[in-house]
């Protein structure tokens, strides 16, 4: 036991240690493409209001007449204290947007796992164990389908159907402005703040709002799981272990789900740290389509100002979130398999 | 018929009626369906084994060793077609369900098989695997009783205690081809299938193993269809053999007796081209076994065979009994038999068949 606790540990710590380059190069990529782009963020966003002069203490200011090296060790340096500068529009500093914004784009993030394992793990796990039945064919044309539509079309059609033609779902926001007035704001979580403070009202009122926002972004990644984990169930029941089960006559219900299901299970969690980035790509326009005030909102509106700095600050936090995530996930699954750990 | 055969008295070890067989296959097909037409992988099969006896099964690869393993266990895969009888203590395995099937494996019968890398759960410790399997079939079993069974089996096959509850992963080939053993020997089985078991290993495990294989008959009185291409193999660890070729038996016979006075072309090309201290150059049968959907007409060895004679070539030699207790089919014996060459091939059947036309359909195979 404790051999393997010890193997474990040298496994997250190798991981963690594997990370630091990963970072090193993200911030370096991120920063190249912030200044590829010409002039600089302060010209950018004040060009047409301010005279040559005022632009020019401005950029002194931001620091943006210094060497580029210089530039980028501040840059890093403010990045690793986890200072993701200010803004330049509207003197808000991006870390304060994370902390009030960030709470939408990580209950609707979490909501489509939710919905996407909810729904994609039985399904694929249903059409692997009877393939090329009726119900097989109709679960793959569903993933096909799900796969290639765009998000916001889905998400269009849905507010059409749902909101604007049935009249069961709102349409756009997390909740109604009463709601959102009344819960007192602890966590910066609405869902998680009305949960603690008890007020089941408004609980439900916030679970309408983000339906269908949870179900559009779910079905953009449900499709890959369904396909995979059908795949690795006919796979995995045509396995060499699953046929050394039945010739042990352990009973045809356990060979199915203790050993065929269980190990085309695996790979489920890797695949979900890889659809991470394809989520919150999805996560931005599912915002946008539902008028959500999450982190996706904020960085278009950002972009639209051509606010630079806004801009860095958000993507250099996307981009350490992926990291950080694809992390979790290799500990996830080093706890789940025992072959991952070295 | 009473098929339900769910818990048949023991038989008291060593005192089991070694005369009578334990498993009797009679007349034993196995067809695999495919969009070429169906491969007749086993083609009409008899063998008897008995109680403490090891049956070796040899034949090129291809032969329908393996699917005649699985076959005799009711384990074809999904899609494969199985008739004749399978006559296990009295009752029919062809004719059980999976359910009953599922019951008598583990306790009844057991499979062994070739590659020990990939036949243990990943995900399942070695403990897990023992008790998964002992309490399907005992469900009675306390964990400690559990335990004590595992490890009992585990020790004979010489695998620590302080293993039991790694991950397959943690141990060498040879290591998870002994659990896969002590696995399926754990509760007993009167009757085992080996399929090739040292194939994917070296050979000093090759040995190791095969000792604990010829043991196992002493001690137990299993019963072991031991399959192999390596005629070693069978010299050293089996009393009986069966030659197997295209689907079919060609000879079998006691091993000592095969091996010293083979009768059938193929038994004695087969052993001419093993390697041996006496061996000088490598001898090897030219060509390939034939396509089991389009089997050759007559003797399936015919486009092979340097004894072919007419005959061969277009009726299929009948299994004859020997005087040394062996069957062999082919017409070489066959023949002597009255009236068992039909009338049209009377007066030409034993002429030796052309060379030009043995290549041509050897290359063809
Ligand atoms: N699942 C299958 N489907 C179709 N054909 C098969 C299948 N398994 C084996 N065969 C064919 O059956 C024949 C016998 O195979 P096998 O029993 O594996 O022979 P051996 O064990 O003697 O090498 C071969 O021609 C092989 O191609
Ligand atoms: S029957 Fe003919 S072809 Fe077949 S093995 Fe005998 S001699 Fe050879
Ligand atoms: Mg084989």
């Amino acid at each position: 036991m404790s051999k393997q606790s010890g193997s474990l540990r040298r496994y997250v710590l190798t991981r963690i240690g594997l990370a630091v380059p990963m970072v090193l190069i993200l911030l370096v990529l991120v920063f190249v493409l912030m200044r590829v782009a010409p002039g600089d963020p302060i010209s950018a966003a004040q060009g047409g209001h301010l005279t040559p002069a005022q632009l020019a203490q401005k950029r002194h200011q931001a620091g943006f007449d210094k060497p580029l090296i210089l530039q980028f060790w501040e840059y890093l340096r403010s990045v690793l204290t986890l200072n993701f500068g200010t803004t330049i529009s509207d003197g808000r500093s991006v870390s304060s947007i994370i902390v009030q914004n960030g709470g939408v784009t990580l209950t609707l993030a979490v909501g489509a796992v939710v919905v996407a394992l909810g729904l994609g793990v039985p399904l694929g796990l249903l059409a692997g164990r009877y393939r090329d039945s009726a119900g097989d064919t109709v679960t793959r044309v569903f993933a096909i389908v799900t796969y290639a539509t765009p998000v916001f079309f889905l998400g269009l059609l849905a507010q059409l159907l749902f909101s604007s033609h049935l009249g069961w779902l709102p349409s756009s926001g997390q909740a109604d402005t009463l709601v959102q007035l009344n819960v007192p704001t602890k966590t910066h979580i609405l869902l998680l703040d009305a949960l603690i403070s008890g007020q089941w009202d408004a609980v439900w009122n916030i679970f309408q709002h983000y339906l269908l926002p949870w179900i559009t972004l779910g079905l953009l990644i449900v499709g890959v799981f369904i396909r995979m984990i059908r795949i690795n169930l006919i796979q995995t029941l045509q396995g060499d272990y699953v046929e050394a089960a039945r010739a042990r006559g352990i009973k045809e219900s356990d060979v199915v789900v203790k050993h065929a299901f269980r190990n085309s299970l695996v790979p489920v969690v890797t695949v979900l740290g890889l659809q991470i980035a394809m989520l919150l790509g999805g996560a931005v326009l599912t915002e946008k389509t539902f008028n959500l005030s999450g982190l996706g909102s904020m960085l278009i509106n950002y972009i639209n100002s051509r606010d630079y700095i806004a801009v860095q600050g958000l993507v250099t936090f996307f981009a350490l979130v992926v990291v950080v995530i694809s992390m979790l996930i290799d500990f996830i699954n080093a706890l789940i398999d025992p072959r991952v750990r070295y | 018929m009473s098929a339900h055969v769910t818990s048949p008295e023991p038989a008291p070890a060593g005192t089991a009626d070694t005369s009578r067989p334990v498993l009797s296959v009679r007349d034993l097909r196995v067809w695999y369906g495919t969009p070429r037409g169906p491969v007749r992988a086993v083609d009409s099969v008899d063998f008897d084994v008995r109680p403490g006896e090891t049956l070796g099964l040899v034949g090129e690869s291809g032969c329908g060793k393996s699917t005649l393993g699985r076959g005799v266990l009711g384990l074809a895969p999904e899609g494969a077609a199985v008739d004749g009888e399978v006559n296990f203590r009295g009752t029919n395995l062809v004719s059980l369900s999976k359910k009953q099937l599922q019951e008598l494996r583990g306790p009844e019968l057991g499979l062994i098989f070739q590659e020990p890398m990939t036949r243990l759960n990943p995900l399942m410790r070695i403990s897990e695997h023992f008790a998964e399997t002992l309490k399907t079939h005992e469900p009675g079993l306390t964990k400690d009783q559990v335990r004590e069974r595992a490890l009992e089996a585990l020790r004979g096959m010489g695998i620590p205690p302080s293993r039991y509850h790694n991950y397959p992963h943690e141990f060498s080939g040879g290591m998870r081809q002994r659990i896969m053993i002590a696995l399926a020997l754990v509760l007993r089985p009167a009757f085992v299938v080996a399929d090739e078991p040292t194939t994917a290993l070296d050979v000093l495990v090759e040995a190791q193993i095969i000792r604990i294989l010829a043991d196992l008959r002493r001690n137990f009185d299993t019963a072991l269809v031991l399959i192999t291409h390596n005629l070693g193999i069978v010299a050293e660890a089996c009393d009986r053999v069966a030659v197997m070729y295209a689907g079919r038996i060609v000879e079998q016979g006691d091993a000592r007796e095969v091996f010293a006075r083979p009768q059938h072309p193929y038994t004695q090309e087969l052993l001419r081209s093993t390697i041996s201290l006496s061996t000088t150059g490598l001898h090897y049968i030219p060509g390939a076994p034939p396509d089991l959907v389009e089997p050759p007409t007559g003797c399936r060895f015919h486009p092979r065979c340097p004894k072919a004679m007419k005959v061969c070539a277009a009726v299929e030699p009948p299994d004859v009994l020997l005087n040394s207790g062996s069957t062999s089919a082919c017409w070489h014996q066959a023949q002597n038999i009255a009236g068992a060459i039909p009338p049209e091939h009377a007066t030409d059947g034993r002429e030796p068949l052309a060379l030009a036309e043995e290549i041509s359909v050897a290359d063809e195979a």
